[in-house]
C-alpha cells in the first residue's frame, strides 16, 4: 500500500472528527445542558403519568384532536379515573401556564417545531 | 325505398352521435338523482330559522355577526378579496334574487338578511373535498377539520353560497382581541360557520342565536327532527324559503320571508 501511514492516520482523524459528539459528551460526563422545565406547583395532577406524558404526549394530543374534532367526544378519563376536558389551551396550559418555560424548552432542545401554535392560542399571551 | 349509400351513412352517423353524446347526460342525471346526502329522520338534525321581518325591525343590527366574530377569533380584513366571513348580512335581493319582482319595493329589496353556511343535507363542499377535511356529522352539521385542510379551495368553489373563506395570510394580525379558548386559523386553510359545534357540545346555543335572542329574537335554532322543537313548529306553520333549494343541496338555514 502506498502512503499507508498517511491514509490510516487520515482515516483515524476523520473518524475522530465524525465521532466528536460522542466522545465530547462522554468526556464532559452527560448530554450537555438539559432543558430545565418549570413544572406547575403541587404537581401530580396530570392526565397521565409523567413517564407516559414525556414519551407519548404527542400521540395523546393527536388522539385528543381526533376525538374532539372528528368524533365530538370531549371528555378524557385518565388512569386515575379523573375526567378532563380534551383541550390543549384549557386543560394542558391550564396547569402548565407558561408555554415558553415548558413546551418550548424541550422542543427547542430537540429542534422540533410542532404546528399546534399556528392556530391554538397560548393563554399567557407570550 | 330509395336510399342512397351516402344517405344511409349520414343517418347512421347521426344516430351514433346521438347515442354517444347522450349517454353521459343520462349517466349524469342518474348520478345526480342518487347523489348522497341521506337525511336521517331519527337523531338530532340541527337547523336554523330566521324570521326576516323581525330581523329587519332592528335595521342595521349586527349583533349576530359581532357575536360570531368575537367567539371564533374571526379576523377583520378590509380587503374584500381576502376577507374571512362566517356570518354576514346581504340585501334580500341578493339572497333571494328570484323572489324579487321588478315591482318589489326598495324596502324589501334592500332588507338585510344574515347569511352563513347552510349546513346542507347534501353538501357539495363535502363531495369535492379530497382529504375529508370537511364532512357531514351525524347531527347534520357540516364540520371543518383545519388539521386536515390542505388549502386546495375545491370546497370554496363547490359551495353555491359563498359561505367559505380562505386564509390568504396569517389572520392573527387582523384579530382585535384573540380569545385563548378558541383556536385561530392559519395561513392556507379554509374556514366557515360550524353551527358553533363547540358550544352545542356544552349545551349552549350558537353564539349568533344567543346574541339575536337578546336583541330581537329573529333567530330560532333547534332539532328539526324533534316534533316539539320550536324550529319544527316554525317550519310547520310557516312558508319558509331556503337559498337555492333548486340545486338539491337541501339547506338547513330557513328564512321566513
Amino acid at each position: 500500500m502506498y502512503d499507508g501511514a498517511k491514509i490510516v492516520s487520515g482515516l483515524a482523524v476523520f473518524v475522530l472528527v465524525c465521532a466528536f459528539p460522542l466522545w465530547y459528551s462522554a468526556a464532559k460526563g452527560g448530554a450537555g445542558d438539559l432543558p430545565e422545565l418549570t413544572l406547575p406547583e403541587g404537581g401530580g395532577g396530570c392526565v397521565e403519568s409523567t413517564e407516559h406524558m414525556r414519551a407519548s404526549h404527542m400521540e395523546l394530543l393527536n388522539h385528543w384532536r381526533d376525538q374532539v374534532v372528528r368524533h365530538g367526544e370531549r371528555r378524557y378519563r385518565g388512569p386515575d379515573g379523573v375526567e378532563h376536558e380534551m383541550s390543549l389551551s384549557k386543560t394542558c396550559l391550564g396547569c402548565h401556564t407558561s408555554k415558553a418555560e415548558f413546551c418550548d424548552r424541550c422542543h427547542n432542545y430537540v429542534d422540533v417545531k410542532p404546528a399546534c401554535w399556528d392556530c391554538h392560542v397560548d393563554p399567557s399571551g407570550e | 325505398m330509395d336510399t342512397s349509400r351516402r344517405g344511409f351513412l349520414k343517418a347512421a352517423g347521426a344516430a351514433a352521435l346521438g347515442v354517444g353524446g347522450g349517454a353521459p347526460l343520462v349517466l349524469m342525471s342518474a348520478r345526480g338523482s342518487t347523489g348522497g346526502g341521506e337525511v336521517s329522520s331519527s337523531g338530532i338534525r340541527w337547523a336554523l330559522a330566521i324570521d326576516t321581518q323581525k330581523c329587519a325591525e332592528g335595521s342595521g343590527c349586527t349583533a349576530c355577526v359581532e357575536a360570531c366574530r368575537d367567539v371564533h377569533n374571526i379576523p377583520l380584513i378590509e380587503n374584500v378579496e381576502e376577507e374571512v366571513k362566517w356570518i354576514w348580512k346581504e340585501p334580500l335581493q341578493k339572497v333571494f334574487p328570484h323572489r324579487v319582482l321588478s315591482e318589489t319595493g326598495e324596502e324589501i329589496r334592500e332588507r338585510p338578511l344574515p347569511v352563513m353556511c347552510n349546513h346542507c343535507d347534501n353538501p357539495p363542499c363535502v363531495r369535492v373535498c379530497p382529504t375529508k377535511a370537511t364532512w357531514k356529522r351525524d347531527d347534520g352539521i357540516v364540520m371543518m377539520d383545519q388539521h386536515r385542510c390542505i388549502g386546495c379551495r375545491y370546497c370554496v368553489v363547490g359551495c353555491p353560497y359563498g359561505a367559505r373563506s380562505f386564509n390568504w395570510s396569517d389572520p392573527r394580525p387582523y384579530i382585535d382581541k384573540i380569545r385563548a379558548d378558541y383556536p385561530t386559523r392559519t395561513k392556507g386553510v379554509v374556514e366557515k360557520c360550524t353551527f358553533c359545534a363547540e358550544r352545542l357540545a356544552g349545551g349552549q346555543l350558537p353564539a349568533c342565536v344567543e346574541a339575536c335572542q337578546k336583541v330581537g329574537g329573529a333567530m330560532v335554532f333547534g332539532d328539526l327532527n324533534d316534533e316539539h322543537s320550536e324550529i319544527r313548529q316554525l317550519v310547520r306553520a310557516n312558508l319558509v324559503a331556503q337559498r337555492k333549494a333548486e340545486l338539491g343541496t337541501r339547506p338547513k338555514v330557513h328564512y321566513k320571508l
